[in-house]
C-alpha cells in the first residue's frame, strides 16, 4: 500500500535483466520495426552503447516505442486509430553485439501531442536494459531534421549543453542511416529520465 | 505529480521501493549506472501508450517449460502462478509475460554461462504467457538451482526466475526476478538487497501455495505482480 493514497498498490520492484536475458527475450527481438510495406520515411538507427570506461557494452537490449508516420500510436489509448500505419506495431527490441552495436530499422514517426496541446518533435522512446542496471533506463532519441525540434517541450527541460545527446546524427554518404550512441557515463553521458 | 500535458500521469514509486541505479555492492552497476541527475519527464501520449500483444505471439508449450523437448527435464517440478494488477488494484488483461531461468543444476542454456554444472538437454528455461481477463497467469517449470557468480568472494545467486512484463503503456514495463521463500542466500545477495524498503523486497519472494499444489505432481508457488498505470480506463480488445 502507498502511504499517500491508501487504495493504491505499490508497483513491484525492478531487478536486473542479468547477462542471460536472450533466453527469454530473443524470441521477441524486433530489430525491424518497420518493413518496406510500412508507409513513411525509412531510416536505420544505428549506434553503440558504451560504459563509464568507454568500453562497449555487449550484453544490453534496447527497446523502442514510437508513433507511425502520421503521429498515431498503435495503442487503443491513442486516438484516432492507426491509419497510414496499419500493420505497424511501433515496438522495437534489439540487442547489442560484441562491439556494443545495435541497429533498428524503422520509420520517422510523425509529431504527437505534447504538454498543453503543443506538438512534440518526432522521437522514439527508448528503454535500455543490461546486467548492472537494477532498473532499466528511460531515454528518447530525436530526428535531426524533425519538425519542431527547436521548440520540443521535453528537450526544453534538459540543460542546453546536454540536449545533443538525444538527437541522432546524419551519417555522411549514407542518407538512410542515423547514428545515435548511448553513453552511460562520462563527458557525453546520455540524458536519462526520471520517468 | 501534476501532469503538464493534462493526461493522467503515472505515479512515481515511493522512496526505497525501487532500487537505485548506482548500488556499489552490485559491482556491475559501478560503470553502468548514470551519474548525472535524471530529468523529470512529464507523461505525454508517448509515455502512456505502449505495445499490444495477442495470443498469436505464443507457442503451444510456451507456458510449460517441462514439455518443450522430447524428454522431461531433471529437477523438482513446480507450478508458478499469480495475478498481474495495476497500481489501482485492477487486473492487467493480456499482459505479455516472458520468463527465463537456470535449470535445476543452476546452469543457464546460454553460451555465456561458464558455470561447470550440467546442462539439461530437456530444458531451455524459456517461457511466455499472456494474462487472462482477470490478470491471471500460470507456468509449469522446474525449480531453478542456485549458482555462483563473480560479484565478490564466494558469491551465489539465490534461486530465482526472471520475469519481463508489458502492461498498459510503455512506462508500465517491468523486468524483475521472483525468489523462493526461505532461501538462505537472499540476505547476502546484493541484487535483492538493492531494494531498500524491506516490504518491497519481500514482495519479490513467491509464496508457497497449497491451492495450486497438484497432488503427486508438484508444489505451487504464488507470485503477484503490480505494474504502474496511468489510471486510464483500459480499452476492451
Amino acid at each position: 500500500m502507498n502511504q499517500d493514497e491508501p487504495d493504491r498498490l505499490e508497483p513491484t520492484a525492478s531487478q536486473t535483466v542479468g547477462p542471460f536475458f536472450r533466453i527469454g527475450l530473443e524470441p521477441l527481438f524486433l530489430p525491424v520495426v518497420a518493413g518496406p510495406a510500412i508507409a513513411g520515411e525509412h531510416v536505420t538507427m544505428r549506434g553503440r552503447l558504451l560504459d563509464g570506461d568507454g568500453q562497449a557494452v555487449p550484453d544490453a537490449v534496447i527497446e523502442t516505442w514510437q508513433a507511425d508516420a502520421a503521429g498515431h500510436y498503435a495503442d487503443p489509448a491513442s486516438a484516432p486509430p492507426p491509419g497510414v500505419g496499419a500493420g505497424f506495431s511501433g515496438f522495437g527490441r534489439a540487442p547489442t553485439d560484441a562491439e556494443g552495436r545495435f541497429t533498428l530499422a524503422t520509420i520517422a514517426p510523425g509529431q504527437v501531442a505534447g504538454p498543453d496541446g503543443a506538438l512534440q518533435a518526432p522521437h522514439l522512446v527508448a528503454l535500455v536494459f543490461m546486467r548492472g542496471l537494477l532498473r532499466h533506463l528511460v531515454t528518447r532519441v530525436y530526428f535531426p531534421d524533425g519538425p519542431g525540434l527547436e521548440d520540443d517541450p521535453i528537450l526544453k527541460l534538459i540543460p542546453a549543453e546536454r540536449r545533443a545527446t538525444l538527437i541522432a546524427r546524419p551519417v555522411a554518404g549514407e542518407p538512410d542511416i542515423l547514428a545515435w550512441d548511448i553513453h552511460l557515463q562520462g563527458a557525453d553521458e546520455t540524458v536519462f529520465f526520471d520517468a | 505529480m501534476a501532469d503538464v500535458s493534462g493526461l493522467p500521469g503515472l505515479r512515481r514509486p515511493a522512496a526505497g521501493t525501487q532500487p537505485d541505479y548506482s548500488y556499489p555492492p552490485y559491482a556491475s552497476s559501478i560503470k553502468r549506472a548514470p551519474t548525472q541527475p535524471l530529468i523529470l519527464l512529464p507523461h505525454t501520449l508517448s509515455e502512456v501508450t505502449g505495445p499490444v500483444f495477442g495470443y498469436d505471439a505464443l507457442g503451444p508449450t510456451d507456458n510449460d517449460l517441462t514439455h518443450q523437448h522430447s524428454g522431461e527435464p531433471l529437477g523438482e517440478r513446480i507450478l508458478v502462478s499469480g495475478r498481474v494488477l495495476d497500481d489501482y488494484n485492477r487486473p492487467v488483461r493480456h499482459a505479455l509475460i516472458e520468463i527465463w531461468q537456470a535449470n535445476a543444476a543452476g546452469r543457464y542454456h546460454h553460451k555465456g554461462d561458464t558455470h561447470n554444472a550440467p546442462l539439461d538437454p530437456n530444458f531451455s528455461g524459456y517461457g511466455r504467457v499472456l494474462t487472462d481477463d482477470e490478470g491471471r497467469y500460470a507456468f509449469t517449470t522446474i525449480k531453478p538451482g542456485a549458482y555462483p557468480w563473480g560479484n565478490h568472494h564466494n558469491a551465489w545467486r539465490p534461486q530465482h526466475i526472471h520475469f519481463s512484463l508489458f502492461g498498459a503503456g510503455i512506462l508500465s514495463r517491468l523486468v524483475t526476478q521472483m525468489y523462493f521463500p526461505g532461501d538462505p542466500l537472499l540476505k547476502d545477495d546484493p541484487i535483492y538487497q538493492s531494494i531498500r524498503d524491506q516490504r518491497a523486497r519481500e514482495r519479490l519472494i513467491a509464496r508457497f501455495d497449497w491451492p495450486t499444489t497438484v497432488p503427486a505432481f508438484g508444489l505451487g508457488y504464488a507470485f503477484d505482480i503490480v505494474l504502474r498505470s496511468s489510471g486510464a480506463t483500459p480499452m476492451e480488445q
